[in-house]
């Protein structure tokens, strides 16, 4: 059984999603659901736990020998990343049991679920895959259920807002699936190990340096890094709540990580940062991101408009990290990976309280919200001090890595910048978190009068991601180690 | 030159597909004129990949016993899983639009920014 | 349409031949060029060649939309089925050479039933696609966009 865990995991929410169009029963396939969900996240602790001790283990589909059939290959970077997507996707369940039917209507549950289930397949097989055309069939998979997900929001802009995602998103898979092409062109093979074992000696050619600009660009563009991110906040803001938790939590995290596989996996260490040099290149986007969409996040009027600009200005955080090219800078991207899904997602599942009570995200109709729903805005208060980065939270953690890195390869600049942008985030969580408990409720279009505190069901899913956004804070341990034995087992690979 | 022109008259194909259908998806405000630019595009990608799978001579890749040179089935079976997303993304691009058209009344995307700005 | 005499004659006469070579295509994908993704989508045109003639609803009398995702969903159970099979007989994934009595036969069989599987999926998908698209805009679409637009209007923002 355990040997077949690198497709099992995939398999489960992909066998659930047709079952699900086949029970078409809303709670039945919540349950189901729930059980591919909770099943996926219990073979990705196994399969962490088997790579620590055995190292890296490979999966032949269909039993085909690596370079001609497709080979899953889990390391300690795809265990990591597996564990953050499953984590972040089983907490938010039992919320989607509420949450649901409410914003979509009974009748479009067991649709949602299986969109649902599609998505996280996807993203479970883009994680596990060692075939670079597979990433491109599981990254579509992923994508086009995120389109139809995010079009099921409640307001109009919802279509809208999925329309251009999938425009840019067919745009960005398209220019991946080009890289991948020119790729093949060159060496003849799919497979990442294959690949990059090729490359070395095809290094120099032009068409090698084009294929890295289309796989790059082509992932920037699902990553949402700065000048690309045009899709996301739009895409975040109108959502429905579950939406926005689960892709908040784990796409862009996906997508970084097949980042730093193409970067360091498939191109070599040396080939991006000494032949490209694309370190600087990565730089200045991080720097931008950062600087400008925290600022954005400052101006705007949605709770959930300003965490989706934070998303992007996060990203530019992980990319700092990778941008460095040092053991410690990929340690603290990951470490970011890990604690930014938490805060993220902890804090739209508090935004997502909110909108099941008040059915409203805009800053003027939240004012005095915190007194009627104290543990609902305690959550997103906790939250947002990990964001910030304040001390004895994850934030603080991973901030804390991301100056030590910088400082390491010497540049003040960039740490001095990480602390600056850090109150930045002060300022967009602190005017949330004081129209909610220090403003007077304005008469206006919502009647907090009537607002009660948010059910049990939604109110736990989001305390368990306070509470690990408190328990990762101070007990480093497990995080950074896996973090920084994944970071290093990367590193050391591509030299 | 020539070699430079005709020799390599697929690529300049895919290139010619591929800024057309980009340069259609940028520039059209029709959501369904965008929608057909994408899929321009990403044709233009179905033909680079099959083109690179020919080889001079070679036949379709079905044995019958007698020796002969055959064209790289894979690109082509790689490219029929992309053509399968393609039709996907036109079908789910096209349902949606027909939503816009509902809730909207209209597939202009100026119209629709400035009906979003306003409320 | 009573008066598109020509077209119903046509109709008539090609829509068995077309679902017969969607059948030769299928099962014949083995042995020559073929498969499940070709014949299912040549197996859906002729249904939507003939709903386009009689028309959507005689259509939903032929192949009733429960009936199509039904089978959208079994498709795609099938092909992983199999793979599960393979797994349970003790081998890999997808690896089909343990599904007959020897590595040959078991890779026949495999292909087989996981191509019939893609074109159920296919064909059923199509068809599904067509019900969505031309029967928007009446009120017969109880069985798709089960989200109503009602729904989304009057409230306030997301």
């Amino acid at each position: 059984m355990a040997e077949h865990f690198p497709v099992l995991i995939v398999l489960l929410p992909l066998i659930a999603a047709p079952l699900c169009v086949a029970l078409r029963h809303g709670g039945g396939t919540w349950l189901l659901a729930t059980l591919a969900t909770w099943g996926s996240f219990a073979i990705s602790i196994a399969l962490l736990a088997q790579v620590l001790e055995d190292g890296t283990i490979k999966y032949q589909l269909g039993n085909w020998v690596a370079p001609w059939g497709i080979e899953y290959v889990v390391d300690e970077l795809n265990a990591y990343i597996l564990l953050v997507v499953t984590a972040i996707a089983s907490v938010i369940m039992p919320f989607a049991a509420r949450s649901v039917p409410a914003e979509m209507g009974q009748r479009g549950v067991y649709l949602f679920y299986t969109m649902y289930l599609l998505c996280l397949s996807g993203l479970l097989g883009m994680t596990v895959t060692g075939d670079a055309f597979n990433v491109f069939v599981f990254l579509e998979i992923s994508s086009l259920s995120s389109y139809a997900l995010i079009s099921l929001g409640r307001n109009r802009k919802a279509l809208h807002a999925a329309y251009q995602y999938l425009v840019l998103g067919t745009i960005g898979a398209t220019f991946f699936l080009i890289g991948v092409g020119l790729l093949y062109l060159m060496t003849g093979t799919l497979n990442m190990a294959d690949l990059a074992a090729r490359i070395d000696k095809v290094e120099d050619s032009r068409i090698i340096y084009t294929a890295f600009g289309f796989i790059v660009l082509g992932i920037g563009l699902k990553l949402a890094v700065f000048p690309l991110h045009a899709w996301l906040p739009n895409a975040y803001t109108y959502a429905p709540s579950v939406v926005s938790i689960f892709l908040a939590g784990t796409a862009t995290k996906v997508s970084l990580y097949l980042l730093l596989r193409f970067i360091y996996s498939v191109f070599g260490h040396s080939f991006t940062f000494d032949k490209v040099v694309a370190g600087p290149l990565i730089l200045v986007l991080a720097v931008a991101a950062i600087v400008i969409c925290s600022l954005v996040a400052v101006w705007q009027r949605n709770i959930k408009r300003i965490l989706a600009f934070s998303s992007v200005a996060q990203i530019g955080y992980m990319l700092l990290g990778v941008s460095l090219g040092t053991v410690m800078g990929l340690q603290a991207t990951l470490l970011h990976i890990f604690n930014h899904a938490m805060m993220k997602a902890g804090l739209f599942l508090a935004c997502g309280c909110i909108l099941y009570r008040v059915g409203s995200m805009k800053l003027v109709d939240l004012q005095g919200v915190g007194r009627r729903m104290p543990w609902t805005m305690m959550a997103f208060t906790l939250c947002g001090l990990s964001l910030i980065g304040v001390p004895l939270t994850a934030g603080f953690i991973s901030k804390w890595y991301l100056v030590t890195a910088t400082l390491e390869r010497g540049w003040w600049a960039a740490a001095v910048l990480i602390v600056l942008a850090s109150l930045l985030a002060l300022v967009y969580v602190g005017k949330v978190v004081q129209a909610a408990f220090f403003k007077e409720p304005e008469t206006g279009v919502v009647n907090l009068a009537e607002v009660r505190e948010a059910p049990l069901s939604l109110l736990i899913p989001t305390w368990i991601l306070v509470f690990a956004n408190l328990y990762f804070g101070i007990e480093t341990d497990i995080s950074a180690d896996i973090a920084g034995q994944a970071a290093k087992q990367l590193i050391g690979a591509s030299r | 030159m020539v070699d430079l022109i005709l020799g390599l008259y697929n690529y300049w194909i895919v290139i010619a597909l591929m800024m057309a259908g980009l340069y259609i998806v940028i520039s059209r405000q029709n959501l369904i004129k965008k929608l057909i630019g994408l899929n321009i595009f990403q044709t233009s990608v179905f033909v680079l990949y099959i083109s690179i799978g020919k080889v001079f001579g070679g036949t379709a890749p079905i044995l019958d016993g007698t020796d002969r040179i055959y064209s790289n089935p894979l690109p082509h079976v790689l490219i029929l899983t992309a053509i399968v997303v393609g039709v996907a993304t036109a079908a789910l691009g096209l349902a949606l639009v027909v939503r816009i058209k509902e809730e909207y009344g209209t597939i202009e995307e100026d119209d629709i920014n400035q009906m979003d700005d306003e409320s | 349409m009573d008066h598109h005499f020509v077209i119903r004659v046509v109709g008539k006469l090609l829509i068995p031949l077309v679902l017969l070579f969607a059948l030769y295509v299928q099962f014949h994908g083995d042995y020559g060029p073929g498969g499940g993704f070709q014949a299912g989508v040549i197996f859906a045109a002729g249904f939507i060649l003939y709903g386009l003639i009689y028309g959507l609803d005689t259509l939903r009398r032929v192949f009733p939309p429960w009936l199509v995702r039904l089978l959208v969903a079994f498709g795609v159970l099938i092909y992983a089925g199999t793979g599960i099979a393979s797994m349970i007989l003790g081998s890999k994934y997808l690896d089909y050479s343990v599904l007959g009595p020897t590595a040959a036969k078991g890779q026949h069989y495999g292909i087989l039933i996981v191509e019939f599987g893609v074109g159920m999926t296919v064909a059923s998908a199509m068809v599904l696609i067509f019900y969505s698209f031309a029967g928007r805009g009446r009120q017969t679409g109880e069985d798709f966009g089960e989200i109503d637009s009602e729904d989304r209007r009057d409230r306030p923002d997301g």
